[in-house]
């Protein structure tokens, strides 16, 4: 098991202290094909549940990621600009997207657990 | 896989599309294109028939000569873009597969008593494309390798008898294969053991013809854009222009020579975004003052530049490569530079 929860549109959620770590998981990323272009938010920017904060922009087709929580954008993984690859090679680790300042923790206690997400995907093959 | 035309076809391999579209241009891969309609025309008449619904030289057209062109509309549209090509007194159009069964009808419409047209479903079609794609066909081939750049011959190719071109859709030089269905399978499990050679699915067929600079039919060509919009003024030869033996006669003449003459008002034009984001078909572009002036008709990421890249229709006016424009992608104005086609240099196996 892992510290992550998880959201229905494949997005992973790590929470330490009030900050949340937000990226796309290992089948989001499978599904999209190799990433050539992500578009983040500025750090500072106030952010709400189901706002679309990230753009990505696969070979194949782009997409939207939106935030599960609401809060403050406090930093934002830039090195994606140069290297949107390193969403494919490790999502949840060095392909993260940005960490939010969360207003309340308990916007996550509606995310998946691991357990529930892997049944989830596994539904969907 | 998705369904595409009627068929399942392969987005890509394990490997993904960016590894599939290199290897493409530095060694070899193979496509299944079987979905592409193969039909054959026959008849006594069949060269002056062909001639009154294309504006290409058929006439004229040697055994085991090719040449790329389109069914047009009355009003000088793009029914179907093609290949045809003859060997002994047969002539092949290899079609789109969106469209092969409403160019069997069309053809069938406008037949002439003593011309027969056949739908080959009983062919499968393997493009095998890549600066490594001549010597790994010529070892199962003997004979592939000696065909000029839009040469079809009957070759055996491992054993089997084949219809084979030098052609394709990739910018590459490289081959199409036609063969008997029930041989195909075979015959693709050979081709992947050879040298260089890897499967190519549809989504770096795709970005290898983007590159290429090479419409795709529904996209960037359709019965709304004139081949010379399109700037493939260069497949209408000169016997079928104004002043020609055999000038016009195929549906839309009148439009299409004069638009040879003077030029069409829009025109097709590659993109270049100045950043990385891509800019997809149907983004609006502007001038930097907010005017509308075209559509982006294709576009997405060249993995051969590493870069996004497009082709849009534009006026005429605004045409010129080094042009600067803007296009709008979601909420954005993104800017863009007009430069020529192709993004990447064609390297056809032309004969000397």
């Amino acid at each position: 098991m892992t510290d992550l929860k998880f959201t229905a549109e494949h997005e992973w959620a790590r929470l330490e202290g009030d900050v949340v770590t937000i990226g796309i998981t290992d089948y989001a990323q499978d599904q999209l094909g190799e990433l050539v272009y992500v578009e983040l938010p500025e750090a500072g920017a106030q952010i709400n549940a189901g706002q679309e904060v990230v753009v990505i922009e696969s070979v194949k087709a782009a997409g939207d990621i939106k935030s599960p929580v609401n809060g403050t954008i406090i930093e934002v993984n830039s090195a994606l600009s140069d290297e949107p690859e390193k969403v494919n090679e490790d999502p949840t680790g060095e392909g993260w997207f940005y960490r939010v300042r969360v207003d309340s923790t308990g916007d996550l206690d509606s995310l998946m657990d691991e357990t529930a997400y892997q049944d989830l995907i596994s539904s969907l093959d | 896989m998705v369904p595409f035309a009627g068929y399942e076809m392969p987005v890509h391999y394990p490997t993904g599309i960016i590894a599939e579209h290199l290897n493409v241009r530095t060694q070899a891969g193979l496509f299944d294109v079987s979905h592409m309609g193969q039909i054959r025309i026959t008849g006594e008449k069949t060269p002056e028939w062909l001639e009154t619904l294309l504006p290409t030289d058929i006439v004229g057209l040697k055994e085991g000569a090719q040449r790329y062109s389109f069914l047009t509309t009355e009003t000088g549209g793009i029914l179907d873009d093609l290949m045809v090509y003859r060997l002994r007194d047969e002539y092949c159009l290899v079609v789109n597969a969106a469209n092969k069964d409403t160019d069997v009808a069309f053809l069938e419409e406008n037949a002439i008593p003593g011309i027969e047209i056949t739908l080959n479903e009983d062919r499968a079609l393997l493009a095998l494309q890549g600066p490594q794609a001549a010597t790994a066909l010529e070892s199962i081939a003997p004979g592939a390798a000696k065909l000029g750049f839009m040469q079809a011959a009957e070759i055996k190719v491992a054993d089997r008898p084949c219809f084979v071109t030098r052609s394709g859709y990739t910018g590459e030089d490289g081959f199409e294969i036609s063969i008997d269905r029930i041989s195909v399978s075979e015959l693709a499990s050979l081709l992947l053991t050879l040298e260089g050679v890897t499967p190519i699915g549809l989504g770096a067929r795709d970005t290898l013809r983007l590159e290429a600079g090479l419409c795709l039919h529904g996209n960037d060509i359709g019965p709304d854009t004139t081949p010379i919009e399109a700037g493939l003024q260069w497949a209408i030869p000169a016997c079928r222009r104004s002043g020609g033996e055999r000038a016009g006669g195929f549906p839309g003449a009148e439009r299409i020579l004069s638009e040879i003459e003077q030029g069409a008002s829009r025109v097709r034009v590659g993109i270049r975004p100045d950043g990385k984001a891509p800019v997809r078909a149907h983004a609006p572009l502007l001038t930097p003052d907010g005017v509308h002036v075209g559509e982006v008709t294709s576009g997405g990421f060249g993995p051969s530049l590493s870069a996004p890249i497009a082709m849009a229709y534009v006026p005429a006016s605004l045409s010129e490569a080094g042009g600067t424009l803007e296009a709008q992608v979601r909420n954005k104005t993104l800017s863009v530079t007009v430069c020529g086609l192709p993004f990447v240099p064609h390297r056809y196996h032309r004969k000397p």
